[in-house]
This record gives C-alpha cells, sequence and structure tokens, in this order.
C-alpha cells in the first residue's frame, strides 16, 4: 500500500501548485493582453510618460491591497484599509508640519498609527467576537473621522520637509541607472510586496494566516494562540496601510483628510481579481499585485482611448466578475 | 434466498479506472449489487471503497468503465442523473448544511410545494419528516437546526435524506460510525425491512461483527483493485481480513500495566448538565478506558480539560499542580494533547498539506530563530509519520481534504504524537479506521504508554475500550457511575454501569 507514495509524488506537487499559479497566470495573461491591446490600438499608451503614470497610479491601491490580503487569507475583511490610509497620512503630517519634526519619525509615526488602529480593529474582531466586516466597517468611520478632526478638515501640506518627495514620486533609481525613472514609491510597492510573500509563505505568521482561514476551530485546538495571530494580521494590515499612507501623502505633497473612502474597495477587487478567495485560507500576494496592476492599466488605457470616466467604472466591474469567475471555473476542473 | 443470481442485477459496474493526481485510486474495479441484498464493501483505508460508491452516484466520472443499472448502460454525468435511477447514498463525510433544520437538509432541492408551486409547503414537509424520524424509531425534531446536533445525530439526519429517495439501490458509506448501539439496531431493522421490499443495499464498514449480521455477499478491495467476492456468513472473518491487509496482523492482547504517578488529577468537575461531579486521576504510563454510551458526557469531560470548553466549577491539577486551564493553548503548554471525535471540524485543517496537519500542534518547533519556518524539516518529521502510521498519500505535500476517511484520522493521530504530550486524550481515535491500521494504533497506545506517557482514549467500541484499558471509568449522563479494572471488566459489566442512573 505504500507503492504509490514515492514515484509519483513529484507529479503530485507539482498538480497541486498549478491550480494557485493557474489563477495567477490568467491574471498575469490578462494583464498583458491588456498592455498588448492598449499599445496596438492607442499611440501614447506605450510611451514611457504613461507607464510610469500607470506604476504610479499602482503603487497606492497595490499597497493597499497587500494589506488586506493578509487579512482576507485569514478569514476576515478589512474595510478600514482606505481611511486608515488617510489618517496616516494626516499623522505623518502632523507630525512634520505642525510639530516640525525629523522625516523619520515622521515615517514612524505614520506606520505605527497604523499598526495601532489595525491592532484595534483586530482586538475587536478576536477578543469582542465582532464579526470582522463589523467591526471595520466601525474603524472605517472611526479612521474617517479622526483623519478629518485631526487635520482641521484642511489638507496638510509637506512644503517644509523638502525631502519628502523621496518617497513617491522622485525616482532614486534613476540616479543609479540613468533613463530607469522608476518612482520611489513603485519601488516600494515591490519592496513591501517582496517582504510580504515571504512573510506569508516562509514564516510561522504566514504559516498561521493560512490556518486560521482554513479552520480556525482546529488551529485553536492545536493549541495555536488564535487570538494573538489574528490581532497581529490586523495589525501588519494597518502598518501596511500606514506605507501606503507615505506614498500617496508624498505624491501629493499633502495629506488629504477627506480623501479614502473607496480605496478599500479596490484593494479588496485587486486582491479578488488576483485569485484571492474571499472565504480565506488561500491567496497570494503577488496574485494581488497582478491584480492592482490589472485595475491601472484598465483605467488608463480606456481614458487614453477617450472612453467616458464612468465607463471605466463598468468595465472594472466586469472584469471583477469574470475574474473570480475563470477562478471558479479552473478550480472545478482541477 | 440468496439464490437470485440469475436476475438481472440492480447495478453493475466493469473495469473502472479512476486515477487522481498522484493516486491511481480505482484499477480495474468492480462491483454488482441484486435486488433484496446487502453487498458489504471491505478494504483498507484509502482502499478505493468511498471513490468507486462516488462512481455510481455520479459525483465522479470514471476514467474507464461500464456502468449498468438494471441491464441498461448508463453514464452517471452527475448526482441528479443517478437520483433519477434510483441510487441514493449516505455519505461518510456528513454533507449537511449547519444553518437549515433537519427537514429542509432532507428536502433540499426537492420540497413539497403548494399555492401553485410558489410556496415550499412546510408542513408537509416537516410531517414527512417526523415520519422517516418515526420509522427509524429515533427521537429527533424536524424543526432542530443541524447545527446544533451532534456528530451522531446528524448521522441520522442523513440516513433519514437517503431513505426519503425511496431508492432501489442504496448506498451506506459508513453510516454506522457514529451512532450508538441502540440506533445501530434500529437502523438494521429498516435495512431488513428494505431487503424484504427488494431494494439492494451497498454497505461499507469496517466493522466485522456488522457484516457477520447482515450482510448477503462481500466484495473485498485493496488499493484500487477488486480482490474477491464471498458470501458473507460462511467465509471466515479472518480469511476476509488476510484478503483485506494482503499481510498477517499483529495478534489482539489485552493491555496490561500498572500506573506510576498521578499526572493529571481532576476533582468535582461541572459544567451545566454535561458534567456532573466528575472526579478522577490518571497516572503515568497508564491508558485509562472511558466507556459510556453516546451522549455520556466524555468527550464533554475532554474537552473541559483540555480548556475548549468553560466550566463551572472544579479543580484540576498536572503533575501535582493545580492549574487554570482557560484555552487549549493553556492545556498544550502544560503537556495536553486532545484528539477530537471530529476530525473534520476540529482536527484538520483540510485545505493544508499532510505535513502542515502533522506538524500543526508543532510549528514553531519548525522555524529558524522562531520566525521563518523550516520546511525541509517539517516534511521529513511529516514523512517520518507518514511511514510509522502507514498514511496512504502520494506525498506529505498532498492538500488533506484529498486523503481517504482513516487516513485523515491517523494524520490527527500523528499530529499528537509529534508534539510530544505526555498527558494525551484519544476521542474515538480509530472511527473509521481499518482493521490493520486500527491494531498498529493499538500497539501504539501500549507503547506510548510504556514509554511513560498518561493516556485517556474515549470509545464506543466496547472490544477497544476492553483491549486498550489498564483501567476503565464508565460514565452516564454526565456523571462517572463506576470504575473497573481492565483485566476483570466485561462487555456486560460495563452496559450495566453505562446505563445506570
Ligand atoms: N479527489 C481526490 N483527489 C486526490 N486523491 C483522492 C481523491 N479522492 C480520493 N483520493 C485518493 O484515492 C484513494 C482512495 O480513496 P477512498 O476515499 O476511495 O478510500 P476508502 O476506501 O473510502 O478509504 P476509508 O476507509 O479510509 O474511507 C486514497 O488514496 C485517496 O487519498
Ligand atoms: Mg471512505
Amino acid at each position: 500500500m505504500t507503492d504509490l507514495t514515492l514515484d509519483q509524488a513529484g507529479k503530485t506537487k507539482s498538480a497541486l501548485v498549478s491550480t494557485s499559479t493557474l489563477q495567477k497566470g490568467v491574471a498575469f495573461v490578462v494583464l498583458i493582453a491588456l498592455l498588448v491591446f492598449f499599445s496596438v490600438f492607442t499611440e501614447n499608451f506605450a510611451a514611457w510618460n504613461n507607464v510610469v503614470n500607470i506604476m504610479q497610479a499602482t503603487a497606492v491601491n497595490g499597497v493597499l491591497g497587500v494589506a488586506v490580503t493578509f487579512v482576507i487569507i485569514s478569514g476576515g475583511i478589512d474595510l478600514a484599509v482606505g481611511t486608515m490610509m488617510t489618517l496616516t497620512a494626516v499623522m505623518a503630517g502632523i507630525i512634520l508640519t505642525n510639530l516640525g519634526m525629523p522625516l523619520p519619525l515622521g515615517i514612524l509615526g505614520a506606520m505605527a498609527s497604523g499598526a495601532v488602529m489595525g491592532a484595534i480593529s483586530g482586538t475587536a474582531v478576536a477578543k469582542l467576537k465582532i464579526p470582522p466586516f463589523i467591526a471595520t466597517l466601525g474603524m472605517m468611520q472611526i479612521a474617517r473621522g479622526l483623519a478629518l478632526v485631526f487635520s482641521g478638515t484642511r489638507p496638510i501640506y509637506f512644503n517644509d520637509t523638502p525631502n519628502y518627495g523621496l518617497i513617491s514620486p522622485e525616482s532614486s533609481l534613476a540616479l543609479l541607472i540613468p533613463g530607469l525613472e522608476i518612482p520611489n514609491g513603485v519601488m516600494i510597492m515591490f519592496i513591501v510586496a517582496i517582504i510580504a510573500s515571504i512573510i506569508l509563505n516562509r514564516t510561522l505568521f504566514g504559516r498561521y494566516i493560512f490556518a486560521l482561514g482554513s479552520n480556525e476551530e482546529a488551529a485553536r485546538l492545536s493549541g495555536v494562540n488564535v487570538d494573538f495571530w489574528k490581532i497581529l494580521t490586523y495589525a501588519l494590515s494597518g502598518l501596511i496601510c500606514g506605507i501606503a499612507g507615505l506614498i500617496i501623502s508624498s505624491r501629493l505633497n499633502s495629506a488629504q483628510p477627506a480623501l479614502g473612502l473607496g480605496y478599500e474597495l479596490d484593494a479588496i477587487a485587486a486582491v479578488v481579481i488576483g485569485g484571492t478567495s474571499l472565504s480565506g485560507g488561500r491567496g497570494t500576494i503577488l496574485g494581488t499585485i497582478i491584480g492592482a496592476f490589472i485595475m491601472s492599466v484598465l483605467t488608463n488605457g480606456l481614458r487614453i482611448m477617450g472612453v467616458q470616466e464612468e465607463w471605466k467604472i463598468v468595465v472594472t466591474g466586469v472584469i471583477i466578475i469574470v475574474a473570480v469567475f475563470v477562478d471558479i471555473m479552473l478550480r472545478r476542473r482541477a | 434466498m440468496h439464490n437470485t443470481s440469475d436476475t438481472v442485477p440492480l447495478i453493475s459496474v466493469e473495469a473502472i479506472h479512476k486515477s487522481f493526481p498522484g493516486v491511481k485510486a480505482l484499477v480495474n474495479a468492480r462491483f454488482d449489487l441484486r435486488p433484496g441484498e446487502v453487498h458489504a464493501l471491505m478494504g483498507e483505508n484509502g482502499a478505493g471503497k468511498s471513490t468507486l460508491m462516488k462512481i455510481m452516484t455520479g459525483i465522479y466520472q470514471p476514467d474507464a468503465g461500464e456502468i449498468h443499472v438494471g441491464g441498461q448502460k448508463v453514464s452517471l454525468s452527475d448526482p441528479r442523473t443517478a437520483q433519477a435511477l434510483g441510487i441514493s447514498i449516505i455519505h461518510q463525510e456528513l454533507f449537511l448544511m449547519n444553518h437549515l433544520t433537519a427537514a429542509q437538509n432532507i428536502y433540499i432541492g426537492r420540497e413539497p410545494r403548494k399555492g401553485f408551486g410558489m410556496f415550499v409547503d412546510e408542513a408537509r414537509m416537516r410531517a414527512d419528516t417526523a415520519a422517516l424520524f418515526a420509522r427509524m424509531k429515533v427521537d429527533l425534531d424536524p424543526d432542530v437546526e443541524v447545527g446544533t446536533l451532534t456528530v451522531a445525530r446528524q448521522q441520522l439526519v442523513e440516513i433519514a435524506k437517503a431513505l426519503s429517495f425511496n431508492s432501489r439501490i442504496l448506498i451506506m458509506d459508513e453510516p454506522t460510525s457514529a451512532i450508538n448501539d441502540k440506533e445501530v439496531e434500529h437502523l438494521f431493522a429498516i435495512i431488513n425491512d428494505l431487503k424484504a421490499h427488494g431494494v439492494g443495499i451497498i454497505y461499507i464498514t469496517h466493522k466485522m461483527d456488522e457484516v457477520k449480521r447482515i450482510a448477503d455477499r462481500v466484495t473485498v478491495m485493496r488499493d484500487g483493485q477488486y480482490i474477491d467476492t464471498l458470501p458473507a456468513v460462511t467465509t471466515d472473518m479472518s480469511k476476509i481480513i488476510s484478503l483485506m491487509v494482503g499481510r498477517e496482523l499483529a495478534d489482539a492482547t489485552r493491555a496490561t500495566g500498572q500506573g506510576g504517578d498521578v499526572v493529571l488529577d481532576v476533582k468535582n468537575l461541572n459544567s451545566g448538565r454535561a458534567i456532573r461531579d466528575v472526579s478522577f486521576s490518571l497516572r503515568k504510563g497508564e491508558i485509562l478506558g472511558f466507556a459510556g454510551l453516546m451522549g455520556a458526557g466524555r468527550t464533554e469531560v475532554a474537552r473541559a480539560i483540555f480548556g475548549a470548553d468553560p466550566i463551572d466549577s472544579g479543580e484540576i491539577s498536572i503533575h501535582g499542580v493545580t492549574q487554570a486551564i482557560r484555552s487549549p493553548q493553556d492545556a498544550v503548554r502544560l503537556g495536553l494533547a486532545y484528539l477530537s471525535e471530529d476530525r473534520k471540524h476540529y482536527g484538520l485543517v483540510t485545505s493544508m498539506t499532510v505535513g502542515d496537519n502533522v506538524t500543526m500542534a508543532s510549528w514553531p518547533r519548525f522555524t529558524r530563530s522562531r520566525f521563518f519556518m523550516n520546511d525541509a524539516r517539517m516534511r521529513e518529521a511529516a514523512n517520518d509519520y507518514v511511514q510509522k502510521l502507514r498514511i496512504k498519500t502520494p506525498s506529505v505535500d498532498q492538500e488533506t481534504r484529498l486523503l481517504s476517511g482513516g487516513n485523515q484520522q491517523k494524520i490527527v493521530i500523528s499530529k499528537w504524537l509529534l508534539r510530544d504530550c505526555d498527558i494525551l486524550i484519544f476521542d474515538e481515535p480509530t472511527r473509521g479506521i481499518d482493521i490493520g491500521a486500527k491494531a498498529e494504533i493499538y500497539k501504539l497506545l501500549q507503547s506510548l504508554a510504556d514509554q511513560g506517557k498518561a493516556i485517556i482514549v474515549i470509545s464506543s467500541e466496547l472490544p477497544e475500550v476492553l483491549r486498550l484499558s489498564h483501567r476503565i471509568l464508565v460514565m452516564c449522563e454526565g456523571r462517572i457511575t463506576g470504575e473497573l479494572m481492565g483485566r476483570d471488566a466485561t462487555q456486560e459489566s460495563i452496559m450495566i454501569l453505562a446505563t445506570q442512573r
């Protein structure tokens, strides 16, 4: 009865891996197809300028997508990522502009405030047993309100922090390799994605996130400190929102307190297009990043083609449904 | 009366092949069922029994092979087609919707209608369900939410559902794995009644005595292959076992041993109506059996000790020190392990790999600097247990949900063995496990006790309790009603205590 164990082991593994890679593959193929389509049918799409635009537009949604990917794989949802991003930007503004402290403190403040907000959502979910949808819906409003209160409802500009632009629009890479002007914000997105991917796939924490999302009760009965890891997951999500807050405020050279609502839905859309299961236990960071790119390429391409703004929203909706449908079909066949 | 070989079989399958990625589940399998017979299907965990049944009910499509129903060649492309041809199944794993009532579960997709088909006729659905339950002689409310029922009662709902189709071909995949002896008797009465009406029943089980009692023929499978079909009554049990296992089994000897120091001491444990004033102690190197009927409160005691459920009052000491165990995490830290009776919900993360599950309770041990997972070492450790317990899987990277029921159970056991706890609570450790593996698990438990581990075994199978336990506690309605020494205990003496109020 053990004779079938060894010889086919390799084959099985590749077959298993293929379900998730396939989905990423589909998203990737869609992305390439969109790129080719827009390059052929529009004149300016492939221009370097525009490529930089697309990357810029992806950075914030991509980073928020990574934040929410963790929570979704753990079996929860985080609706507060958009407004937490705003709140962290406001925090950076207060620290740098209002209090005139040095840049590193501003960066730290933004990330720490995000982590704290996330930990509060996480505690509400883990300890108070409030459903994640409700807990983070509450947090979404709390963060939105606080951002407005703390800023006095007015944008905070970073004019006194000349290096603030280093975070996003400027390109340090261009200094090393002239011509390759990839904005720092985009580089930060890639670095966040790589670290997130390592955390998710290579660390104890990541393994617990998958276990929580797949069968929380079994994990609990295995002696896992479920509450702790859950809170940590939301805190990590919040911390990454802080990074998104820095990127967006750097690009706008200001913390805009009224911004943020709606970003959570775009982030969740990127996650879903990237093949992460909304019911938890399954998903990848790479998929989310590809998902975020698909959304910004689409928006950008359609704009260049002169499609009416409102139609772009319709197309994004269609893409979400199609992506999930393809995912379901692939999983049924496998 | 078994002289029915000249009649057309109700269903017959031939030369069935079915492969999954990395697994040849069925190789040239065959099976046939005659009207009015009970045909048992036996084989080790992973032999392909459930897979063959899923092919006969349209859930899986065979890679090759032929299916005849009533002499007619058919293709069962989906479960609906199979149902229309009069085939229904009681699944090994329960497929019930927890938030629906028993009646809603039973009639899902074919609810009786009223008002020009616009409304569900709830009253009739309820009445029909009540009639089914009455026929099975079970005391269940058609309106009860299924999720609130114990596994045993859920299994009864599943059986009722299969009966409600009034099929000519009824497949039962380990229908008695969770229900108690009285309920088994009622089920057997129903089976006999169905037989008399010409219904054919395919009966999958790991329990030899059941086969002897109700089956007419037995077909044995091994490694996805058809081995032989024999008359059930006249064939020796040992013959069937050797065909199933394909090797000799270790002898069944009763466990012996006496404990050392007390490692676990429970005093006056109370929790609602489920646990009433339970006190006992467990010694190093001892196997303590917990016997009793389904619902006697044994699982509740185990869960309470393990910190999975809150207690009202009581004192638990471990190694002589009183401890407040508030969560499973506390319990595991103190060296306690609990192997749940419901593996799918509480024992396994079925979407993760075999390796992940075997090591789950010990993950922090398989890390570099408590941060990065060391997958290579994890795989190695998991592989070790796959071999030790003969878990049938193409590799430790296989998703757990793709393994057969019995092999999943072995993974849960591995998880706790690897965790190296010194107080192990096994709740129905051999449910759904085949004879060969059972013998191995018994041997394993005995050797763990010999190594100085303290073990509690909760089991509803009396022979198992008798075989394993050094000492036996019997529970009834939340109380401990008696204590027996393993040597002196008999099935009768246990049953008397188990029904004492
Ligand atoms: N969907 C699937 N994908 C991959 N492998 C599968 C799948 N279903 C079953 N298998 C494999 O096919 C083999 C036969 O499984 P099956 O469930 O039919 O066994 P069984 O005889 O019912 O065992 P048990 O007594 O443990 O229930 C096992 O090795 C199992 O791991
Ligand atoms: Mg089976």
